[in-house]
């Protein structure tokens, strides 16, 4: 496919495969080697690179973000993070002042989200430089560089790529009116609109449809596969974007966790903050809601609590469009309900008072995948329970509510009598397995506690280690 | 001067910039071919057909070779010759490389290794230390045993003993850089080789036997390493051999990098063990005597287990002066990837051993363990007239001296603070106080400890931190929630500074002044983030009085410093500081002999400071000073050579003084528990570490704050997880948990102790490189204080606390 987009400020036009990673061809086909591999799977952070479109400017990562995904967009590596005539980035110099390098593998990546949260003033480091990993230095000096930079000017070099992209003939210029290099296969297809994308996948129900390539990218990087035939979504501007009623909130499906944590830090706190610990910025800035439900994962965090508020997933066929609630579109590990030529169009919620208690266990707190997630929405009225949505992730084949759970606390009062028989009933919602995150017995021990946890939270105890200094 | 300097990396702007070259980035000639491994998807068995058909059939690949290509299989051990490059017919573990695949480009590579059927004809395989022990899989003869003291006497005499278990996970080390090799095929068949190695000397070796070459027919660079942290002390020589011969076969270049999933279950990682101890001690938290028993789990070949386990029983005493004390050591064999070097090599483990046996008698007593482990201290160094600085020795010594008293009040104080004294009562009494055998500051590898440091670093640590009102307002904070709990504690950390094998302690250096001034440095360290490169650099400067943009910082290259040993158990900079001191003294003494007459004085007074070769009030700049050497047909190139002084060590018999000096550290951690869940964090870190006089501190502490997160993974979210047919299932940084940003202290104070060496160490310096990673050890000691807050029982608290270890280990305290 042919496509078009800024290199370090410079425009530029090539054939390409489609789904050749950007870290790839940066590499082998540039020569451009301070991008770096270190996992291959978007978890170490080593190949971030700035991305900019019409949204603004966005650390990513390299190595599963395909070529196709980056027609009309500016792409600027750690190549381009110092300026054109070789001038320091204030985080640069930053970095060396503060001993924020030593092996210096992972420092190329660190220095692009590092400048990418600079650029837009983003000052919440940890959270920021979640999905880069080093080894060497236990990131302290990395965080002062960072502080330290903070209140530096943002070069005139790094507005260049928006300013750019605001240019309608920027693409016309010299080099992208001739031939475009390299050869190309098959090119994909690049639905603009919802309505192409149905009428095209009913006619290719076998195809692959590529939003955030998150999950894909691993197909194509681990999986070793060669995906075709292809759509990329990030075109299809009438699939993204939240839009809320005093009824409803509409989520299209290819709205990033970057933009639904955003939207959710007013409406419901705890599933701001356990998006917040979805894989990193660099994984949230690509990642999409309606990929992480259509993937159908037993994993995914964000299902269990889109269960407990009630969520109703929009499919679509065709012409042909069909609602259901979240928790039946998961049949079983591995299967859904969606038939071929079939997508996820939209998620809705039902405005509510913010009751909503999410809860992720794993090894590690940020970018990890879940061992247990647990979505608790409780309604208690006049000290009874009124209402009761509980699902999880990671305690089934695929998330699924706590029915049993659900039941023992309906018309009871809330009181920890009532939440520790009802704790009982987790053996009845959930046999788990045991796997390299956790055995089923802690999962299992794990759900039961944190309904004792979401009880000590309503009553203002203390449950959080995050809320904790010494 | 330039030495005692907070200088950045040497290649800190390379590294920002993204211009640092590593071994992938190097450009490559035309036609550059590259490698992947096909491995075994079993654990045990043997190789019974091999189709490689449409591996050979897939694009873009140009070579395939089996085990069956060749007459003898290159080996890749760097001990004992049992590590054939490519499965020989018998399968040893889930991950072993069975042929590899030559092919246009890397994902070409790795797409064909996929298409292989091998057929296996499984066998039960060897997976566990408890499977190890039940076949007898074992390495040597039998079980090494190093102690001291008439332990089954001590133990049959003291009042009190108990006895435990604890397992201790292993360690992937995640350098964020993965192995790789690049191989250059040279004329009349030497070859070149571009490593991702902490030992070059070692990839000359193996490349040149597998070629049939003799050494000089290897020429091997290595300029950096994206981390190394062990993990690419021996694990690299395989894409290094495969790279080679294929590079002789195809006349091209080959380049061979294992994807990070590869590299996870392919290589080495960090040695799991298992402690069994039985532990004597007085009512006043003396140990009396220990019996440890080290179950070592080695993988399926010997790689460098046997120092590794000996240095586990090295550091089985850690800081503590035992009595009677016996360490036995099982090295089991595996069908599991070859356990090998992980910063530390074997004395984090062994060091975890005895620190859970303090925190075990302080439970057992109710004592604070701090108390505890300051009761059973070596005794601290008395001053013996060596000191760098001058001048000040005696000042220092009447301050360590005042210090050392009130460390001695301030250990019975807390006591007496615990309720210790109202408990000793009931175990004490006339007859239940043993002989106990005189502590001697021995170790019970027979060493003398002369240099301990940790009774003045523990107060001042302690002061620092407000260890003892903290540990009170925990226990305070404690009874008032009932969810969360506090632990915290304060460990020391004493490390043995040398390799083992005796020999290994040699470096060498070449250093060429150039008529310009300027000076190339070369030696055999190799720099893989830790700031070798900067510190000898801050070395030559010093001895030459320049700058250190006079000094050029080279790729160690076997064709420069020959012979070297690995860069490993933090050696680098004693071994080749010293070894371009000597070249670097060398030079200059060939240019003051040249210049003294002109500077009418002799030679032996002349001084190069401030870029000047001075002698009284006569000078002239150093390049003069350089071109009169040179225009008076001087050599201004020479080479330097280390040997460290005063070591000899028996490993078999245990004794011995294996260790120039011991490296000082201590950490204390306070962390917070959710009973719930057993999700944990720590909230604040305060480490004082003796680097020595340290070369650069600002170096000396990112290795300290660096080891520290490093080792605090390793014991709380690092788990390395195999299945029941042998597979590894956390090979991926999706899986396998390091820590990220958020998981380093909240609060982070990291000081070096002021005090020199007293050996005669390069600027008097101590090596840095692996003991701060046993600073990590306070995090784990601390989870266990917060789990034991729970209930009366012992916690039983394993390695890695994981959440789901610690939610067990609060299970287990409730009782």
């Amino acid at each position: 496919m042919n496509i078009r987009f800024l290199l370090n400020g410079a425009p530029l036009a090539i054939a390409v495969a489609p789904t050749v990673t950007l870290l790839d061809w940066l590499r082998e086909a540039r020569g451009l080697t301070g991008t770096k591999e270190g996992c291959n799977e978007g978890d170490c952070g080593a190949c971030s690179v700035m991305v900019t479109d019409a949204d603004g400017s966005k650390a990513l990562n390299a190595c599963i973000l395909f070529m196709g995904q980056l027609d009309g967009k500016a792409v600027r590596t750690v190549e381009g993070i110092s300026g054109p005539d070789g001038a320091l980035h204030p985080v640069q110099h930053a970095m060396i002042e503060h001993h924020g390098s030593q092996c210096g593998f992972c420092t190329p990546g660190f220095v692009v989200t590092m400048a990418t949260a600079h650029l837009n003033g983003r000052t919440d480091h940890d959270d920021q430089l979640a999905g880069n990993l080093c080894r060497c230095t236990g990131y302290a000096p990395i965080v002062r560089a960072a502080r330290a930079a903070a209140s530096e000017p943002v070069p005139e070099w790094m507005r260049k790529d928006a300013d750019m992209l605001r240019d309608p003939a920027i693409f016309a210029s010299e080099i992208c009116r001739g031939e475009a290099e390299g050869r190309g296969a098959e090119p994909p297809f690049l639905p603009a609109t919802a309505d192409e994308l149905a009428a095209w996948y009913l006619a290719n129900p076998q195809a692959t449809l590529i939003a955030g390539a998150t999950d894909v990218g691993l197909w194509v990087t681990k999986g070793l596969r060669d995906l075709h035939p292809i759509a990329f979504l990030n075109q299809c501007d009438d699939l993204r974007g939240i839009v809320a009623d005093s009824d409803t909130i509409h989520i299209g499906a290819i709205t990033t966790l970057t933009e639904l944590g955003a939207f959710m830090a007013d409406r419901h706190r705890d599933l701001a903050a356990l998006i917040r610990r979805y894989g990193s910025v660099q994984v949230r800035n690509a990642a999409t809601l309606g990929g992480n439900i259509a993937n159908g994962s037993p994993i995914g965090d964000s299902p269990p609590a889109l269960i407990a508020l009630g969520a109703t997933v929009h499919l679509r066929k065709g012409d042909a469009r069909r609602a259901l609630p979240l928790e039946d579109f998961f049949l079983a590990y591995g299967k859904q309900d969606r038939t071929p030529g079939e997508f996820v169009a939209a998620i809705s919620v039902p405005v509510q008072p913010d009751t909503l208690r999410c809860y992720k266990l794993s090894k590690r707190f940020d970018q990890d995948i879940s061992a247990v997630c647990g979505a608790f929405n409780i309604a208690v009225e006049d000290g009874t329970v009124t209402g009761a949505r509980i699902a999880f992730g990671g305690m089934a084949g695929t998330p699924k509510r706590a029915t049993a759970v659900e039941a023992a606390l309906l018309g009871q009062p809330w009181t920890e009598a009532t939440v520790r028989a009802a704790m009982a009933a987790f053996a009845t919602d959930y046999q788990p397995l045991s796997d390299m995150r956790a055995s089923a017995e802690y999962r299992l021990t794990a759900a039961r506690n944190l309904l004792l946890r979401c009880f000590h939270d309503s009553a203002g105890v203390e449950t959080n280690v995050l809320g904790v200094s010494a | 001067m330039s030495v005692h300097k907070s200088l950045p990396h040497d290649a800190a702007r390379l590294h920002v910039t993204g211009t640092a070259r590593y071994v992938d980035d190097i450009p490559t000639p035309t036609g550059c071919l590259h490698l992947a491994f096909g491995t075994s998807p079993v654990a045990k068995g043997r190789l019974t057909a091999l189709n490689l058909d449409a591996v050979r059939a897939a694009p873009g690949v140009v070579a395939v070779m089996s085990g069956a290509d060749f007459e003898v299989i290159p080996d890749c051990s760097p001990s004992a010759h049992d590590e054939p490059l490519l499965s020989d017919g018998t399968i040893h573990y889930a991950g072993q490389p069975l042929f590899m695949v030559v092919a246009e480009s890397h994902l070409l590579a790795r797409k064909a290794a996929a298409l292989a059927t091998p057929e296996i004809a499984e066998e039960p395989a060897v997976l566990t230390i408890d499977d190890a022990l039940a076949a007898g899989t074992i390495f040597e003869d039998g079980p090494r045993v190093y102690g001291k003291g008439d332990v089954e006497a001590a133990l049959r005499m003291t009042a009190r003993t108990i006895d435990g278990q604890l397992e201790i996970g292993g360690q992937e080390h995640f350098y964020l850089e993965g192995q790789a090799a690049l191989a250059l095929p040279q004329e009349g068949g030497d070859m070149v080789i571009h490593s991702s190695s902490q030992h070059p000397t070692e990839i000359q070796h193996k490349v040149a036997d597998a070629l049939g070459l003799a050494m000089h027919g290897v020429r091997v660079e290595v300029r950096r390493m994206g981390g190394g942290f062990g993990g690419k002390e021996s694990q690299g020589n395989h894409l290094a051999i495969a790279c080679a011969l294929a590079a002789r076969a195809t006349g091209r270049a080959c380049k061979m990098r294992y994807d990070r999933d590869d590299d996870f279950i392919i290589t080495g990682k960090r040695h799991d063990l298992r402690i069994g101890y039985r532990v004597g001690f007085d009512p006043d938290g003396r140990v009396t005597a220990v019996d440890f028993t080290h179950y070592v789990r080695c993988g399926w070949s010997m790689d460098l287990s046997l120092p590794v386990a000996d240095r586990a029983m090295l550091h089985a005493d850690n800081a503590y002066d035992l009595p009677a004390c016996r360490i036995t050591s099982h090295r089991l064999r595996t069908n599991t990837q070859s356990a090998t070097a992980f910063r530390g090599f074997g004395g984090p483990q062994g060091m975890v051993g005895i620190e859970r046996v303090m925190d075990h008698v302080a439970h057992a007593l109710n004592m604070d363990p701090l108390a505890v482990r300051r009761v059973n201290y070596y005794a601290e160094a008395q001053g013996d007239g060596t000191d760098a600085s001058g001048g000040s020795l005696l000042a220092k010594m009447k301050a360590g001296a005042r210090v050392l008293d009130s460390a001695a009040v301030a250990g019975r104080g807390a006591v007496k603070v615990d309720g210790g004294g109202g408990r000793a009562a009931r175990f004490g009494g006339p007859h239940s106080r043993p002989p106990v055998a005189p502590r001697d500051a021995m170790t019970p590898y027979g060493m003398k400890v002369e240099d301990f440091a940790l009774h003045r670093i523990t107060t001042q640590l302690a002061a620092a931190c407000d260890y003892d009102a903290r540990r009170a307002a925990v226990a305070d904070w404690n009874a008032r929630q009932p969810v969360l709990k506090k632990g915290i504690a304060l460990t020391p950390v004493k490390f043995g500074i040398s390799f083992t094998l005796t020999h290994l302690n040699q470096a060498g250096a070449l250093v060429h002044v150039y008529q310009d001034g300027s000076i190339q440095m070369n030696h055999g360290g190799t720099e893989m983030g830790q700031g070798l490169f900067q510190k000898v650099a801050q070395v030559a400067a010093a001895r030459f009085g320049v700058g250190l943009d006079a000094i050029k910082i080279t790729a160690t290259d076997t064709a420069k410093v020959p012979n070297t040993s690995a860069t490993a158990a933090s050696s680098g900079t004693d071994l080749n500081g010293m070894a371009v001191q000597a070249a670097c003294d060398e030079i200059r003494a060939r240019i003051a002999k040249v210049v003294a007459p002109e500077l009418q004085a002799r030679a032996e007074n002349v001084v190069f400071a401030d870029g000047m070769v001075r002698a009284g009030t006569a000078a002239m700049t150093f390049g003069e000073a350089v071109q009169r050497a040179y225009m008076a047909r001087i050599s201004l190139s020479a080479t330097g050579f280390y040997a460290t002084p005063k070591i000899a060590w028996d490993r078999i018999a245990g004794q011995g003084r294996p260790f120039y000096y011991f490296a000082y550290g201590a950490a204390c951690s306070e962390v917070v528990i959710d009973t719930l869940t057993g999700e944990n964090r720590i909230l604040r870190t305060d480490i004082l570490h003796d680097a020595g006089s340290s070369l650069n501190p600002a170096l000396d502490i990112g290795q300290i704050e660096g080891g520290f997160v490093q080792g605090a993974g390793w014991l709380t979210t690092e788990e390395l997880v195999w299945d029941a047919t042998g597979r590894l299932r956390t090979h991926a940084p999706s899986t396998y948990k390091i820590p990220a940003c958020s998981d380093r202290p909240e609060v982070f104070n990291v000081a070096l102790w002021d005090g020199a060496n007293r050996e005669e160490t390069v600027y008097r310096s101590k090596a840095v490189g692996e003991p701060p990673l046993m600073l990590g050890i306070s995090v784990w000691s601390a989870l266990a204080q917060a789990c034991a807050a729970c209930g009366p029982a012992y916690p039983d608290l394993p390695a890695p606390a994981t959440a789901e270890a610690v939610l067990a280990a609060v299970e287990r305290a409730r009782g």
